[in-house]
């Protein structure tokens, strides 16, 4: 792994980025309304404050794509009940420690004596199941499509190492069915959207393609910088202005059209499309990636007979609003009040994607105490 | 540099072939645990002098005030590139005393050790104590030991208890911080949250990252020496420099506005959480301080730090704003502006 990444201030330079924004602003003539997709894109614009140095006909709306943010309650609560058996380690990203589920959350159920372990990878959560061949390792598999390549790649060496303490308990999501329930929504307000560049660069954009010719509506592969984030607006704003409903990639250093083939082959050989139940969005055909049949051993809703469905979100948390574009995180009565990190009422506040918890972080003061800008 | 620490010394007086791993009986009071205090601790300490005849340590005290301080430590590794749990546990201890303005004097070491613990490594770990102890300038004058059954605990935790005389016209504190004080940082960020985070995961970059686990009391006492009127200093451990902006900012009252393009931080830490997804400022230090002086000192409190700091790069990162009540405000290297909160528990790795 190289840390030198010098290139990462090229994408920050102030120079770079105000010239962008000279060009957003002679090209504007419009109100539009932007949503980007992706929870790392988020955290971005809201970190570098980009949505406020734009002009103020730029309207931009926070998608779905925090993969923390979406894993519906029930998932939690079946992991926990897996993870209840003391035979079993459940191994997990950290971020989805503190992820509320109906009653419980990882937090909660460790301290009460589940084995419960963070872990970087499926990688490592394989890693455990190898040295500690006498417990039963279950890793939450959560993500997208930036996931689900290193998740299909776990059960590949487990396969070929014939590891028989290894399984995984999907929640695994697809972008563009998510983006399309919202731009389908009769209420939707959304005009252009701003792709999510990782997902992108592993899965390509041709049903973004779609998408703009099912929904007429323009599309622009954008990635995580602040140069980046303004030159998708620029782009998206170009599209807009122009009446132009096609595809463009602003990110092209990573992004194909087709994508990454090999890690699109091995998710293919591993996981089936299927629908899929989301927090905030609930059922959607064709969403989910769940494991091949023939993979079934590897399943761990199979092997330890866990199959609660979805629940009704009774928190008075306004996640699925969020999550829809359809408000922002102040308009919500629970934020900054009764819903903090410290005690998250819905899993936005939580997630380092979370479109709250950016809100939370970078921008508290609309919610008493000064105003940074005053 | 970091001193590199001196794990060389004399070899350990407990015989290793005899006893090569702590057992239970090392902690039960009797004949071993005398054994374990005279012939490790006693041995390793024997510069500070203790007192492991007697149930306390007598000091002696000139008129004055004292500052006392406590900390516990848990860290994981227990050795990780530029330090160790020992040599933790004395300089976070005396650091905690000088930002007091205190000179620190006396330590007490309470150690729990796991069953099965290497003998070896306890010495060790002795050894890098008396070292730091030493290089601090203070004494480690008791102590107590406790061992837990196998699979309690995680090798050894310990606690470390500090003593401090500050001098009389001392008055350091986050309630005298003022209105266009210049905030100073004494060097770059994020080391030791870094270093002990690929030493625990065993994550590979290609240049090594070292802890800047130091004490800082010679660098505070060199401060105070210069007769500059040090308004506040805080230490930037767990939480790193948000934690410790949004703790003076919400103890003083006062506003804190810090320019992003100043804060220092060397491209290894930076590239590390780029990929990692982590924001620098949170990330953990071990010999970073901040600084709160007239704005008129700042210059030469920048000239002493680069005289005392080990990595010379100390930095003016911001002033105090009585405007901003209580908050910390960054102008971002875009021109932006945003909030720099305190970190609600961890970070994590970003997801995708």
């Amino acid at each position: 792994m190289s840390a030198g990444l010098k290139y990462i201030d090229e994408f920050r330079d102030p120079e770079r980025i105000e010239c962008l924004l000279d060009r957003i602003k002679k090209r504007i003539t419009g109100d539009w309304t932007i949503m980007e997709v992706c929870g790392g894109q988020t955290h971005a614009i809201i970190r570098h404050g980009l949505d406020r140095i734009l002009p103020d006909g730029i309207n931009i709306v926070h998608g779905p794509g925090c993969p923390v943010c979406i894993v519906p309650p029930h998932v939690i609560d079946n992991a926990v009940t897996i993870a209840e058996d003391k035979k079993v380690i459940l191994c997990t990203f950290g971020d989805m420690l503190r992820v509320p589920g109906t009653n419980t959350d990882f937090l909660k159920a460790r301290a009460s004596g589940c084995d419960i372990r963070a872990v970087y990878s499926p990688l490592d959560a394989l890693q455990v199941a190898l040295d500690e061949t006498d417990r039963e390792v279950v890793f939450l598999a959560i993500g997208f499509e930036t996931t689900a390549p290193a998740n299909a790649l776990a059960v590949a060496r487990a396969q070929s190492m014939r590891v028989k303490n290894f399984t995984l308990l999907t929640a695994q999501a697809l972008i563009p069915p998510l983006v399309e329930t919202i731009l389908r929504d009769p209420g939707n307000v959304i005009q252009g959207l701003l792709a999510p560049g990782h997902v992108c660069t592993v899965d390509g954009y041709q049903e973004y393609e779609m998408l703009t010719a099912r929904y007429n509506i323009p599309i622009v592969v954008t990635g995580f910088e602040p140069y980046d984030l303004m030159d998708g607006i620029y782009h998206l704003v170009t599209l807009l202005e122009k009446g132009e409903n096609v595809v463009v990639n602003s990110y092209a250093r990573a992004v194909k059209r087709e994508g990454n083939l090999s890690a699109k082959k091995i998710v293919k050989e591993y996981f089936e499309i299927g629908e899929g139940s989301w927090r905030g969005l609930g059922r959607i055909p064709r969403s989910g990636l769940h494991l091949r049949e023939k993979y079934g051993h590897f399943n761990a809703e199979k092997k330890f007979q866990v199959n609660t469905g979805p629940v009704e979100e009774t928190s008075g948390c306004r996640s699925a609003e969020v999550l829809r574009g359809k408000i922002k995180p102040e308009d919500c009565p629970l934020f900054g009040a009764e819903c903090t990190p410290e005690n998250p009422f819905g899993a936005p506040m939580v997630s380092s994607e979370g479109v709250c918890a950016a809100y939370y972080k970078y921008r508290r003061l609309n919610h008493g105490k000064a105003d940074i800008d005053g | 540099m970091n001193k590199e620490i001196n794990y060389t010394g004399p070899s350990c007086p407990l015989p290793l072939d005899r006893y090569p791993k702590i057992t239970s009986a090392h902690g039960g009071g009797g004949r071993l645990t005398r054994e374990l205090v005279k012939k490790i601790f006693a041995e390793a300490f024997r510069e500070s002098n203790p007192e492991i005849e007697h149930d306390s340590a007598i000091l002696q005290l000139n008129k004055g005030r004292l500052a006392f301080t406590t900390d516990s430590y848990v860290v994981d590794p227990l050795f990780f590139p530029g330090g160790d749990i020992g040599k933790l546990a004395v300089c976070g201890t005396v650091n905690d005393l000088a930002m007091a303005g205190a000179k620190p004097m006396y330590l007490s070491v309470a150690m729990i050790i796991e069953e099965g613990f290497e003998t070896a490594l306890l010495w060790k770990i002795a050894l890098s104590m008396q070292s730091a102890a030493s290089e601090a300038n203070c004494r480690i004058v008791t102590g107590d030991t406790k061992t837990v059954q196998h699979g309690k605990g995680h090798g050894i935790y310990i606690n470390t208890s500090g003593v401090g005389l500050v001098p009389d016209s001392i008055e350091i504190h986050p309630s005298q911080v003022r209105a266009g004080d210049a905030v100073i940082i004494n060097g770059d960020i994020g080391r030791h949250g870094i270093a002990v985070l690929t030493a625990r995961e065993k994550l590979e970059f290609e240049d090594r990252i070292e802890s800047d686990c130091a004490s800082l009391s010679g660098t505070i006492e060199a401060l105070l020496d210069s007769g500059i009127e040090i308004h506040c200093l805080r230490d930037l451990t767990r939480g790193g420099l948000g934690a410790g902006l949004n703790e003076i900012a919400e103890s003083s009252g006062m506003g804190i506005v810090v320019e992003e393009n100043r804060i220092p931080i060397i491209p290894p830490i930076a590239g590390a959480c780029e990929i990692l997804g982590f924001d620098p400022i949170y990330i953990a230090n071990e010999g970073r301080f901040i600084c709160f002086v007239p704005k008129a000192s700042a210059e030469k409190t920048v000239a002493i730090l680069k005289e005392k700091s080990p990595f010379k790069d100390p930095a003016i990162i911001g002033t105090v704003d009585a405007k901003a009540g209580g908050m910390v405000i960054m102008n971002t290297a875009i021109g932006s502006r945003r909030v720099i909160d305190m970190p609600s528990g961890e970070q994590f790795p970003r997801i995708c």
